[in-house]
């Protein structure tokens, strides 16, 4: 959908930090843990791209400084031209969230019924009743909990992850909203239940024309999702291209070795051994000067990576990496 | 391949009691493994992996209502020995456990080395502390786990090194077999493809024989010699990892295969509608036939396990006509 610029951006993200005041003894402030520091991206209307990082690099905290949840340290998000503070509650009509691990998601004393019609009552969306219940029902057909009348009462305990999950997407879409914020929406789930909630969402995607941001640490399951991928590494982007492109062609040596960490099911890998860099992502209160996975990294230029942030160059048409290899705005 | 059957187990079953009813968590499991090789079951949550692996182990919880089969390690029926036997002879000694989440149940007031030599001092293993420390910075070698790290605990160790340390527990008493409950799944996937480096060198170092139980199908192919596809209790397929990555043959191996997402292969993702059955009262017949396309009048009756040419074993009456 790289059409859309007609239609319009969605949302802009620019020079967004999110840091978190780290205390000791409840009150003495120590450092921050730098959880996003420094993201630029665009959404357009109606596009889904997808956010791949590892545990603990702050793709949840940039889920949630997105949908307004956390007040971004520096930086602005601007939805349809506007920020957040100018949008104020409004804004919360417009975007859904779909939040990591859908067992802890759902409230355990109610029923499906009263799960979607919140939202409708707190956003004053439909004031009768009837009109409430007509958009409940249509919600559960299009997330294809059917039959509706057997669903409708029943309390999450007494659904599988795949229903439950399917629950959290339903009131994630009951307002109507224009940007859906899906994070890790099917890590939980079983392998053969995970294609179905996936395909389920792509579907209301493109029906519906959302915009998607959809938020994994699973590679493998990307492609069948979204049009663009953003590589995220402790707190910032490193790279960022279309999907086919960045399988195809990873530029950024983090990306390389997500990408060859990752096996399909061969019989042949039992007798080989994953070329990936040993260690783990650094910390992010005291992150690593420069580029901040150079001290893993194995092509590393000394005396540059390890002094100087690299900016984002763009060697390939629409393929932005955050590297200094392509500082000639080259390949490697 | 070597013929050396290492372990053989024979219609095991472990049924718990439940307040609904027994629940048959392993329904006559069989298998064989060769020393050396290293097998992995697969197959979607619930459907008795941990349960075959703690029967194997006789790691038991108290409402067992059934236990039963035959359990031959080694050369020696281990069914047959009585606990104080079994943990003398076999548990820890010949065969050992990483289990599923342990990384999370670390003892946090227990320095790192002697968290390791817990098992080599409680089974008495051996003669002296300092033998056991030997013994621990072996194993931590093995895993690598700096050794600077004895002495620190586990709360101040990331994830993945928390997992090292436990696997190190399960090698430190050097068993010939070891049975490893989803060791990487609550990790990154570079940390997990290190892991399963490390475990992959270790096992050529110590000539060790691994069953390795996962619901990652791509990342059971690291490991796998062999494989093994359980459903609702029961094995549906037992194959050479060739066979079973390349051509599985049982319904419910085909579209567990055909819903594995693949990074540099192009196609079409399928899933497999519908859910397992309730291991208390499974349905008579095939347990997989609500939701296989390919049922027909004979999946009513309960299917034999049909040995194929090659050796591989599926469940399902597609093939009892083209048993070896
Ligand atoms: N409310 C908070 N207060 C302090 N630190 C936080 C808070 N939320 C997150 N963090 C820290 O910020 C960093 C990023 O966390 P975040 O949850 O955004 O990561 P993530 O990429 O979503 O990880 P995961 O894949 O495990 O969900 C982590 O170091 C985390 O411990
Ligand atoms: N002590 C117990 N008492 C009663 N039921 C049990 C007990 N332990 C396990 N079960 C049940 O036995 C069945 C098999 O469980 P098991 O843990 O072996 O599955 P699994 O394949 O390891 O699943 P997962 O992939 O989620 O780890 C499940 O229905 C489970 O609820
Ligand atoms: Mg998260
Ligand atoms: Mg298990």
């Amino acid at each position: 959908m790289m059409e859309s610029k007609q239609n319009g951006t969605l949302l802009q993200v620019r020079d967004l930090h999110t840091w978190f005041e780290l205390r000791k003894f409840g009150f003495l402030r120590i450092g921050f843990v730098r959880a996003v520091d420094g993201v630029n991206f665009d959404l357009e209307e109606g596009e889904a791209f997808a956010i791949v990082g590892e545990s603990g690099c702050g793709k949840s905290t940039l889920a949630r400084t997105v949908l307004g949840l956390y007040k971004p340290t520096q930086g602005e998000v601007l939805f349809q031209g506007r920020s957040l503070q100018e949008l104020g509650k409004a804004y919360h009509s417009q975007v859904g969230y779909v939040q990591q691990d859908p067992y802890g998601a759902l409230p355990p004393f109610m029923s499906v019924k009263r799960i979607l019609e919140e939202p409708l009552i707190i956003n004053k969306a439909l004031p009768s009743k009837e009109a409430r219940l007509a958009r409940i029902e249509e919600v559960l057909e299009e997330v294809r909990l059917i039959p509706v009348k057997d669903i409708i009462g029943k309390f999450p305990h007494m659904l599988s992850g795949g229903q439950q999950q399917r629950v959290v997407i339903a009131r994630a879409t009951i307002l109507k909203p224009k940007l859906i914020v899906a994070d890790e929406p099917v890590s939980m789930l079983d392998a053969s239940v995970r294609v179905e909630i996936l395909k389920l969402l792509r579907e209301l995607q493109e029906a519906h024309r959302l915009g998607v941001i959809y938020i994994t640490h699973d590679l493998s399951t990307i492609r069948y999702f979204s049009e663009r991928i953003f590589v995220m590494y402790a707190a910032k982007f490193v790279e960022k291209a279309k999907v086919h492109e960045l399988i195809h062609n990873p530029l950024h040596p983090y990306t390389q070795a997500l990408l060859e960490a990752l096996p399909d099911p061969e019989p042949e890998n039992a007798e080989t051994f994953r070329n990936v860099p040993p260690g783990e992502p650094p910390s992010l209160v005291r992150p690593p000067q420069g580029c901040r996975f150079h001290p893993r990294c194995t092509q590393v230029i000394q005396g540059l990576c390890d002094q100087q942030v690299p900016p984002e160059f763009e060697p390939e048409p629409e393929h932005f990496v955050s590297c200094w290899l392509y500082r000639d705005g080259q390949g490697n | 391949m070597s013929n050396d059957i290492l372990l053989k187990v024979e219609d095991l079953r472990l049924y718990f009691r439940t307040t609904k009813g027994v629940l048959r968590a392993v329904d006559g499991v069989s298998f064989e493994l060769a020393r050396d090789r290293a097998m992995v079951i697969v197959g979607e949550s619930g459907c008795g992996k941990t349960s075959l692996a703690r029967a194997i182990l006789r790691l038991l919880p108290r409402n067992v209502h059934t236990y039963s089969g035959q359990v031959h390690l080694d050369g020696t029926e281990v069914m047959a020995l009585n606990e104080e036997q079994f943990r003398r002879q076999v548990r820890w000694v010949k065969m050992s456990f990483v289990p599923q989440a342990a990384m999370n149940a670390l003892n946090p007031v227990v320095r790192v080395g002697d968290q390791v030599a817990e098992p080599l001092l409680i089974h008495n293993h051996v003669k002296s502390k300092k033998e056991a420390m030997g013994r621990v910075e072996e194993a931590l070698r093995l895993v690598g786990v700096p050794l600077d790290f004895m002495t620190r605990y586990a709360f101040e160790l990331s994830g993945g090194m928390r997992q090292r340390v436990i696997i190190a527990m399960a090698l430190v008493t050097s068993p010939v077999l070891v049975i490893l409950d989803e060791p990487t799944s609550a990790l990154d996937v570079l940390t997990q493809a290190n892991i399963m480096n490390s475990l992959k060198r270790i096992r050529k170092e110590l000539a060790l024989t691994y069953i390795l139980i996962t619901h990652d199908i791509a990342t059971s192919s690291e490991l796998a010699n062999e494989s093994m596809v359980m459903y609702a209790g029961q094995v549906a397929e037992r194959s050479h990892a060739g066979g079973f990555y390349k051509t599985p043959f049982h319904p419910y191996s085909k579209m567990l295969m055909a819903s594995v997402p693949t990074l540099r292969e192009d196609k079409e993702l399928a899933f497999i509608p519908g859910k397992p059955p309730s291991l208390i009262n499974p349905p008579e017949g095939c347990r997989f036939a609500p939701r296989c396309p390919e049922r027909f009048s004979k999946c009513d009756q309960d299917p034999p396990a049909v040995t194929m040419e090659d050796g591989r074993v599926v469940k399902c009456w597609l093939y009892t006509g083209k048993a070896r």
